[in-house]
């Protein structure tokens, strides 16, 4: 059957907003050079070909694209927004259906007290104005999926408003300054998520799956503050941090946990702002800025050709590389809101504004929610930073990587290694594992103890480092032995017995004339001497004792 | 034995709790006189089967002594468009024949807790949407009275000799289907709905004790929206106490419905007024209309001319914006009925046309072929009212003027009045052959004239019968209480019903088989004759 195409964002947006000038411009045919340099080529912008395009007039200012995003996190709850039915991630089809969720007539909406929590939390460390009071609304559209044919949302007045979002990134050469800028949040509603239809065209016919029905969503509408891809990717992949920081969605964006629509227009500075169009589908942070970088470009193209950018409805082809036009034949539609009757006011009360001797279970304390929230994503970057001496960079990968910071921190905790020291054995070789056989933190197979253990015994000068990563090696085989047990098998013990170790020097150099001879020429040529020791010591001495050892015979 | 069905529910169930009657007696007496009654059309749907289940376990725990109170063992009966768990509920559509829900609406998952045998389900407008009971995708209710002794006494001195049949007047609606079933005593009591008067004007031409309760007291979980947010459970009884039973017992907070009230509210008992003297009974002047039969309107000042002799405050007072009221309802009900009537579109339950060359095409022959004229004409207007041009024009406008209506029941509430008396119809029941004269938009927009503007605010409001027409055909009275004081109104409808004495209906039926039940039935005798 065929079907119209769904816009479940907010439909109509204003945009009398203000455009800021001067970031990430679009110059046409020419490097962007220094506003864009931290995309680091990597976008499409790079590689569209842009020199089809007729020559700028002279004068005439380049493109400014202005990008405005609306994002839909489901919220993590046990229950639906307005029914009991459980939330659980493929579960079998139509499994998780309550009567209400079925839309059987007669059922009415009851308001889950987790999913306002969770929208008041958010709103919160988003830094937004929460609505004391705030209403529900239905948006009416059929379709299959939508089984009252309208969806409960907040039109009117949202749970929160005016908030912002910070997100950084790294850049110079070596990743090490940091730049953060701040996307605008004009309101966080409450909405009830639809259901899926599973479109089989070999039978022409429809197949719908109610699970998802009725699922708590926060709808995110952001300012258009953004002004590329990889700005709106950098801004959402914050967010994802910290929906996931807070608990209030897992934010996933391959599981449809967070969901997010891209408006994008492109103008000359000082002249009234373009037409928009709307990119939809978009299931990664990768494809989102790629979405978003082709559809400015394609935007600037077709006015550089004299062409006219059609408002609609744009899907990103992540094969092609390109947005096309979705089938969108209903047009514009009018939903039609009203007021849901039979939901009173959402009221939410502060610590001097709630009632005496209210019912905890029947109200809501912002100010009991703010003690609450954990510590934000950007603030525990600092910490790190401030904390361990660690890199922007480092901090950024620390969080960005699932279950790696608590990972890190677990071998914090446990080891008397220094925090430089953890940081780039987490970092380099334990992340590195993992990239290379495409694992997550928690599939890993060495333990934070386990590491904590080895980079104890590292410290202690028990093993040398090159003994460490073999060590490191044969824990990944996971035949569960401790880091001391492998040493003492594999005979890893950094040697301590200075004759032994002198005698070996000894022979070395004996056996060596012509090296030996070098270094009288080339002092750096000692390093040959130390690596002859140390492979013959099979890794297990210091090279610094070495070193000594054999400057002191050399020089003897 | 005797005049068991004319008692009051709390006397039957003393005789239940004696001995004198048993469940299962009692409910085959209400199934007969279903099955002699059946050409009224009250039921769409008997749960003969259902009720004499119900009415064995009933008698189990009677013979134990563990009887669950007042209704257990009581005959009732439901308005089809409550949702009743395995019976098939139609709210007399094409739509929604053969829906059979998986689940029992508040009110009526509380009367089965408490006993009650269910008799059936009764007949109404399509979706609730009409005055009359006659637009049902099951054919019109005809109302008892048009067969009782006193209606056709009268008609035959007419000097024209009308053929009986066509003479049958109409029960008024949407609830017409519950008040023929409780006039024609196959049940106590019955559930109907009031959005706009469908419990109080069919409780009016039917002779009934209808009672709205405040929005919100008692829980919308389970019945079949029309408006939701002015919606309310009705109960039709033969006597006030008899309502105030089944509404104590309905009464209170439910978590199914956020609009309920969350204090507890316990099962109460009407106390006996003996004085009226400190009572100020209100006569809104608005209520005065041209339309107003004559005889109504000396039965309404003879009511107010009563209190007034008992010692009663009786003022005049004026709700200035209740002229508004049949457009703003306009307005506002259609535009919630285009909502609520989205859910059906034979995806997930009910009618389902065979047309499938796509899904927009289906849903369009769906609710063609679903949805009468009625229905589908509201939601036309609705969908037009909440169209983004339209919304401010028309959907925020009726609501500002809701707020009007509200506030002026508040500011006479305040100036100390305790209840209005009003008329609750203009007439009394008139031949079906001249209701369907006109359309169901004008009929409705006439005859909720007197009663919708309660729905706006929300308020508690009671039909009480007063007296029989020079026709023979039962005229009530309306009384509107402040918000929350259900017991209050109550109270004092109970005193006024002492008071005025109607008359029962003497049907044919009941004459036959159990003449007895009439025993205390009075010929037209009242205290307030014409």
């Amino acid at each position: 059957m065929a079907a119209p195409v769904l816009c479940s964002g907010c439909p109509q947006r204003c945009w009398a907003l203000v455009w800021v000038y001067g970031r990430c411009r679009h110059r046409r045919g020419a490097p962007v050079g220094s506003t864009c340099n931290w995309m680091r080529g990597q976008s499409s912008v790079a590689q569209q070909p842009l020199h089809t395009a007729r020559k700028p007039r002279k004068g005439e200012p380049e493109w400014a694209a202005v990008v405005g995003l609306e994002i839909h996190a489901q919220i993590s709850s046990n229950s639906k927004l307005f029914s009991g039915s459980q939330v659980c991630f493929a579960a079998p089809p139509n499994s998780l259906v309550s009567f209400f969720d079925a839309s059987l007539p007669g059922t009415l909406p009851v308001l889950n007290r987790r999913c306002v929590e969770a929208a008041v939390m958010t709103g919160l460390a988003l830094n937004c104005h929460i609505n004391k009071k705030s209403l529900f609304d239905r948006k009416h559209y059929f379709y299959a999926d939508l089984p009252a044919g309208y969806q409960i949302t907040q039109h009117r007045l949202p749970i929160a408003v005016n908030g912002s979002l910070a997100y950084s990134s790294c850049a110079g050469t070596k990743q090490s300054q940091m730049t953060t800028r701040t996307v605008r949040v004009k309101q966080i509603q409450l909405e009830q998520d639809s259901g899926k239809s599973l479109h089989d065209d070999l039978r022409s016919q429809t197949l719908i799956d109610l699970n998802r029905a009725g699922i708590g969503l926060l709808e995110l509408v952001l300012e258009p503050d953004v002004s590329c891809g990889e700005e709106a990717a950098t801004a959402v992949r914050e967010l994802q941090l910290i929906l996931q920081a807070l608990g209030t969605s897992h934010a996933g964006m391959a599981e449809g946990q967070l969901r997010v629509d891209a408006n994008v227009s492109v103008h000359r500075p000082g002249e009234p702002l373009g037409i928009r169009t709307e990119v939809k589908n978009l299931n990664s942070i990768r494809f989102l800025a790629k979405a978003i970088d082709y559809e400015i470009q394609r935007q600037i193209q077709e006015l550089e050709n004299g062409g006219e950018i059609l408002n609609e409805t744009r899907s990103f082809d992540y094969k092609l590389g390109c947005t096309v036009p979705m089938r969108d034949k209903e047009g514009k539609q009018d939903y039609r809101f009203m007021p849901e009757p039979n939901l009173p006011p959402l009221l939410l009360y502060d610590t001097a504004s709630l009632p005496a001797g209210a019912d905890s279970q029947q109200v809501i304390n912002i100010d009991q929610i703010r003690e609450r929230l954990p510590e934000l994503p950007r603030v525990t970057r600092e910490r790190l930073v401030q904390q361990y001496g660690m890199s922007w960079d480092h901090s950024f990968t620390l969080l960005n990587e699932v279950d790696l910071l608590a990972f890190f921190q677990n071998v914090m905790k446990e080891t008397r290694a220094e925090p430089k020291k953890v940081t780039s054995w987490v970092l380099n070789t334990f992340l590195g594992y993992l990239k290379q056989q495409n694992l997550a933190v928690r599939e890993s197979p060495v333990t934070a103890s386990a590491l904590a253990e080895l980079l104890d015994l590292l410290d202690s000068k028990a093993i040398s480092s090159s003994a460490a990563k073999q060590v490191f090696e044969e824990l990944w085989k996971n035949e569960g032995k401790t880091p001391a047990q492998i040493v003492s098998e594999k005979k890893l013990e950094l040697m301590q017995d200075q004759e032994a170790l002198e005698q070996l020097c000894h022979s070395v150099m004996q056996a060596h004339p012509h090296v030996v001879m070098d270094v009288k020429g080339n002092p750096r040529a000692i390093n040959k001497l130390i690596g002859l020791v140390r492979k013959a010591t099979l890794s297990r001495a210091d090279p610094t004792v070495i070193k000594t050892i054999l400057e002191r015979k050399l020089s003897s | 034995m005797k005049t068991m069905l004319g008692r009051t529910l709390r006397e039957v169930s003393a005789a239940l709790k004696q001995g004198q009657i048993t469940p299962t007696e009692l409910c085959q007496k209400c199934l007969s006189l279903i099955k002699k009654t059946k050409y009224l059309n009250a039921y769409i749907t008997v749960t003969e089967e259902v009720a004499l289940k119900q009415a064995e376990e009933s008698e189990k725990r009677y013979k134990n002594g563990q009887s669950l109170g007042v209704l257990d063992g009581i005959p009732i009966a439901i308005k089809d468009n409550f949702s009743t768990s395995g019976i098939e509920t139609t709210c007399a559509s094409n739509m929604l024949k053969g829906y059979v829900p998986p689940y029992n609406a508040t009110v009526v998952q509380k009367l089965l807790d408490q006993g009650a045998l269910l008799m059936g389900k009764t007949n109404l407008d399509e979706f609730a949407m009409g005055s009359g009971s006659t637009d049902s995708v099951f054919g019109p209710v005809k109302n008892p009275w048009s067969y009782s002794k006193q209606y056709r006494e009268r008609r035959r001195q007419k000097p024209h000799g009308e053929n009986e049949d066509s003479n049958w007047v109409i029960t008024g609606g949407s609830s017409g289907g519950s008040a023929a079933a409780v006039s024609a005593f196959t049940c106590f009591a019955a559930l109907g709905s009031d959005t706009g008067g469908s419990t109080r004007n069919p409780a009016a031409l039917c002779g009934l004790v209808g009672v709205k309760p405040s929005y919100g007291l008692v829980s919308r979980h389970g019945l079949i929206p029309l408006v939701n947010s002015m919606d309310a459970p009705g109960i039709l009884t033969r006597y006030v106490d008899d309502a105030a039973v089944v509404l104590g017992m309905l009464a209170g907070h439910d978590p199914k419905d956020s609009t309920t009230v969350q204090d507890p509210v316990k099962p109460f008992t009407l106390p006996s007024l003996t004085d009226v003297s400190k009572l100020c009974i209100g006569i809104p002047k608005e209520y005065l209309v041209p339309e107003l039969s004559s005889e109504v309107r000396s039965l309404w000042s003879k009511a107010a001319d009563l209190f007034e002799s008992e010692g009663a405050k009786v003022v005049e007072v004026s709700l200035p914006h209740i002229s508004y009221s049949i457009v703003c309802y306009h307005v506002l009900c259609t535009s919630e009925v285009a909502s609520n009537m989205a859910r059906f579109d034979g995806l997930q339950y009910g009618h389902r046309c065979d047309i499938d060359v796509s899904t927009e095409a289906m849903y369009a022959a769906t609710r063609r072929e679903g949805f009468n004229e009625v229905v589908r004409g509201r939601i036309l207007s609705g969908n037009f009212f909440l169209l983004k041009e339209n919304y401010e024009n028309y959907f925020i406008k009726a609501q500002k003027v809701r707020r009007l209506i509200a506030n002026d029941f508040v500011n006479v509430f305040n100036s100390g009045v305790d209840v209005l008396l009003t008329p609750t119809t203009l007439s009394a029941a008139v031949p079906y052959l001249e209701f369907i004269k006109e359309d169901n938009r004008t009929r409705s927009a006439q005859d909720d004239i007197f009663t919708q503007a309660v729905n706006m605010a929300g308020l508690p409001a009671v039909n009480i019968p007063v007296a029989l027409s020079n026709q023979g055909l039962p005229i009530g009275l309306q009384f509107i209480g402040r918000a929350f004081c259900d017991q209050q109104l109550l109270t004092i409808a109970k005193w006024f019903e002492k008071q005025v004495e109607f008359p029962v209906t003497q049907l044919q039926e009941l004459m036959d088989d159990c003449s007895s039940v009439l025993e205390n039935g009075k010929l037209a005798s009242m205290s307030l004759k014409q």
